[in-house]
């Protein structure tokens, strides 16, 4: 796990958040207010005026300048050159951006429209618009050759304007980033919504929408909201008139496995346009503790429906992935479609992965698996050949 | 966290109504009822469990509840969505009308050196200027096939043996080049040809033009030049030599073949298959014998009953699915067909098994003479002296006349499976189509009587034998079957890490 917080502590008074791109070493003087200057070591004798500000790391003595100062805990030591970090004038120290990563996400809205059962992000009622301002600024920070973005929330299309001022910003500065929303779609029910999205034309974008069920009752029931499943087979239909690229996400537990295979049906007969088809494991984390009874089943427990969903998919040729399945969980056959999908900062292994021939191809599990996780955690049987091929998959 | 109150499943159950119904259609099927929706969606329910549906029992804490309404037959709330959807489904899967005429077929003479039993038109006839297309013809034919609104196009040249006038080929191919520097049509070029007659000059202008080639197989040596005749007894020989030329040329999949199924080949299915998979072929077509012609004339000589046909059918198919089975990709091309209707949401470009039928709509026959006809099979029944389909003459009639006229407004009035008897009320209605011209060549009028037509008799037959090995049969034969409509080999579509 890496920690994506610090507490930290101002060394200066400042009185703004500061966003800042991490350097190590001097940059010239017309981008410094661009760069965050991070010490590892005392060094009394760089000059350090003019950046955004100096990141001091633990035992670092702060030098003597007149830009704002914050010293963060160890938790951070892992900071690099192109990191972007916030800093509030209390000294807390947020990472927005880790060039090294390839799960980058934008928390674009702490509000949201539904209220999805296993939510792992709750929604906040709070007016949180002042994101946007610091979202528009860490566009212009992130590195150009970041690789993938993710815009999450919260319901992001409940910024608005913003929302597509984010998506245009991101298409002009980071052309080559493949941009992956996600969203509940509810709100594409509204074709202009669409056609605005899909006049941008960002080169490499996809929306990650979910749907639950194959039935408005149950989808609903989930997202807690009367209507969500109608406005949102409405939006996937005005997404693709438009031309934008689709994900169907799926969570799976106890309310959702019976009908996944109907779904997976449904979803080809409906939607055939969609560019892939995620199964998901769920993340034991916010409402999902909450409503732990209704929702919890041991994987193995829905294996055949996994399995008829998955092969469902494929043989319609459809893409689709298993997220978030440790390999010991689903059958072998499903191993080509299991992907490694969860976040580096949040990944862990249990002590029963210690020695797993097929560790290095697995997707391990969400820190929050601690809690709760499959009763069948162990180094499942595998043939050398086998093994040379999963190999293979994974690092292709 | 803890302010937050979830609502259980029932209270978004409890705002639904009764249950109405969308429209679906039903039959008997393996002693189950088979349900099919308007855009033909299928379900399979038990009698008990239909019973209950029908006479709005059936309870929503039933799985057959929600898979009824997810298969939009069943509406328990406002229509507008279901509606919607179903309204896009029907686009999708009627979008082959748009667009109009595509399939142009150019029958640029009538030779031919072969004298096939049952071969329909041909002639062997030294006679170049009684059974050629002239330029002028062509010319003509092309200005009427420029009309056509449709941006994708296909010429198809046919005989006789086309090759036996490849100038009139290379006129066409040319001009229609020429004039599509205009129109901005993407063009396909087909050449249906025995390739006895093909030599290297004529490759190298297909492979110029990207032009395919579409040959005739009809299986082993011994079954194929029984069934098609030619001085010196030498088809098969010629058709493989150039195939493997042609290939060369032109590359593998650029050469197909059709086979046609005749009293002989009945006693064969296996070795016709084991001929296709011999010469490289990943694909078959298993197609009756076409009730026209000199296959009319010469029935007893090659003709046989639907049913002869259909144990062929089914025979072959089996063993075809046990090769795939065996790790061989080869598709059965009616099969597929079908099983594109029956199991996607995409529409089909074949035109002879469509409603309203692809006669004059989707493709057209421009005879050698200037004539027009709707259909290869209707220019067949005028060279037996009945010319009701023919739609005109390139040389008299302008487009309008032709592709506006009474016989195709009849033609398209008369086809429509959802208004014919028999038709209308038919579960396997949205997958199989109408043959008005088949119909009124055996049964008197374009309408038909289905209890005793072979072309209903056959298709539903297949229909339900392809329905019954996909809902009985294992997952091996579903997967088959999907390679097939993926038109990809099954380990592509469903990769595995297990060795092969």
């Amino acid at each position: 796990m890496i920690k994506l917080l610090s507490r930290g502590t101002a060394e200066s008074r400042f009185e703004h958040a500061i966003l800042g791109r991490i350097t190590t070493t001097p940059v010239a003087h017309d981008v410094r207010s661009d760069h965050a200057f991070l010490l590892r070591a005392s060094a009394p004798t760089i000059d350090l005026s003019g950046y955004a500000c100096t990141v001091l790391l633990s035992g670092v003595e702060a030098p003597n300048v007149d830009t704002p100062i914050v010293r963060v805990g160890e938790d951070l030591n892992y900071l690099a050159d192109g990191d972007v970090v916030m800093m509030a004038p209390s000294g807390r120290t947020s990472v927005l951006y880790r060039k090294a990563s390839r799960h980058n996400t934008i928390l674009a809205t702490e509000r949201c429209n539904s209220l999805c059962l296993m939510c792992s992000q709750p929604p906040q009622p709070e007016d949180d618009s002042y994101r946007v301002k610091e979202i528009l600024r860490l566009v212009e920070l992130i590195d150009p050759g970041c690789v993938e973005l993710g815009i999450s929330g919260g319901e992001p299309l409940l910024l608005g304007d913003a929302f597509f001022a984010i998506v245009e910003k991101c298409k002009a500065l980071l052309p080559s980033t493949a941009l992956h929303v996600l969203t509940n779609g509810r709100l594409f029910k509204d074709s202009r919504l669409a056609s605005r999205l899909g006049r941008i034309e960002h080169p490499d974008i996809m929306l990650g929408i979910p749907l639950y069920a194959d039935v408005d009752t149950l989808h609903d029931y989930v997202v807690q909201v009367q209507g969500a499943f109608d406005e949102t087979v409405v939006g996937l239909y005005n997404l693709a008139e438009h031309g934008v690229p689709i994900e169907l996400r799926v969570v799976l537990h106890k309310q959702t496995y019976r009908r996944l295979p109907q779904l997976a049906e449904y979803i080809y007969r409906n939607f055939p346009f969609v560019s892939h088809v995620a199964l998901m494991g769920l993340e034991m984390f916010g409402y999902t503790n909450i409503n732990l009874a209704d929702l919890w089943i041991d994987p193995v427990e829905y294996q055949s429906e996994l399995r008829a969903a998955t092969m469902i998919l494929a043989e319609r040729g459809l893409h689709v992935s298993i997220y978030n399945h440790q390999l010991c969980t689903i059958s072998q056959d499903l191993w080509p479609f299991a992907r490694q999908s969860i976040s580096d900062w949040k990944n862990i292994f249990v002590a029963e992965c210690d020695g797993c021939p097929v560790k290095r191809a697995c997707a391990g599990f969400f820190h929050s698996a601690a809690k709760r996780h499959s009763a069948h955690i162990s180094p499942p049987p595998v043939t050398d050949a086998v093994l040379e091929r999963l190999t293979g998959l994974v690092d292709s | 966290m803890s302010k937050v109150s979830f609502q259980p499943r029932s209270h978004y159950e409890a705002a639904r109504s009764a249950y109405t119904f969308l429209p679906f259609r039903f039959i008997d099927l393996a002693n189950q009822k088979l349900l099919v929706n308007e855009v033909g969606e299928h379900l399979l329910l038990d009698a008990a469990t239909f019973d209950a549906f029908v006479g709005k029992t059936l309870t929503p804490s039933r799985k057959a509840y929600d898979d009824l309404k997810a298969k939009h037959m069943l509406l328990d709330d406002r229509p507008d969505v279901p509606v919607k959807m179903l309204a896009t489904k029907y686009r999708t899967k009627r979008s082959f009308l748009s667009g109009f005429t595509r399939l142009h077929i150019f029958v640029v003479t009538l030779r031919c050196e072969h004298s096939c039993h049952y071969c329909q038109v041909s002639r062997v006839s030294p006679d170049k200027g009684r059974y050629d297309m002239t330029e002028e013809t062509a010319a003509r034919s092309l200005d009427l096939v420029f009309r056509s609104p449709a941006p994708q196009i296909s010429i198809e040249f046919q005989g006789g043996e086309p090759l036996l006038n490849f100038d009139m080929i290379r006129f066409v191919v040319e001009e229609a080049r020429r004039r599509n520097d205009v129109a901005g049509k993407e063009i396909q070029f087909v050449i249906t040809t025995n390739l006895a007659l093909v030599t290297d000059e004529i490759l190298a202008f297909c492979l110029e033009h990207k032009i395919l080639v579409s040959t005739s197989l009809d299986g082993p040596a011994y079954v194929h030049n029984l069934n098609r005749p030619r001085p010196g007894n030498d088809s098969h020989e010629l058709t493989v030599r150039g195939i493997a030329r042609a290939r060369a040329i032109l590359g593998h999949d650029r050469v197909s073949a059709l086979m046609t199924t005749t009293k002989l080949s009945l006693e064969h299915p296996e070795a016709i298959v084991d001929e296709y998979v011999r010469l490289g072929f990943d694909h078959i077509v298993l197609r009756h014998l076409s009730p026209y012609g000199f296959a009319v004339k010469t029935r007893l000589k090659t003709g046989y009953e639907t049913d002869a046909f259909l144990a062929f059918y089914e025979r072959a198919l089996a063993y075809i699915i046990d090769l795939n089975r065996r790790g061989t990709f080869f598709v059965e091309g009616f099969a597929q067909l079908l099983l594109t209707k029956i199991l996607t949401p995409f529409p089909t470009g074949y035109v002879d098994l469509q409603s309203p039928a692809g006669a004059g709509i989707s493709a057209v026959v421009y005879n050698y003479d200037g004539d027009v006809y709707v259909s290869d099979e209707a220019r067949m029944l005028a060279e037996m002296g009945d010319k009701t389909f023919r739609m005109g003459s390139v040389n008299t009639d302008s487009y309008e006349d032709l592709f506006g006229g009474d016989l195709l407004r009849t033609l398209v009035e008369g086809s429509c499976v959802e208004s014919l008897p028999g038709c209308s009320d038919c579960a396997l209605q949205t997958w199989c189509g109408a043959d008005p011209v088949e119909n009124y060549a055996k049964q008197g009028d374009i309408v038909g009587h289905r209890p005793t037509s072979e072309f209903c008799h056959r298709n539903m037959s297949i229909i339900k034998h392809l329905l019954r090995l996909y809902h009985e049969g294992d997952e091996s034969v579903r997967r088959i079957f999907w390679s097939w409509v993926n038109n990809t080999p099954a380990d592509q579509l469903v990769p595995t890490l297990e060795a092969r």
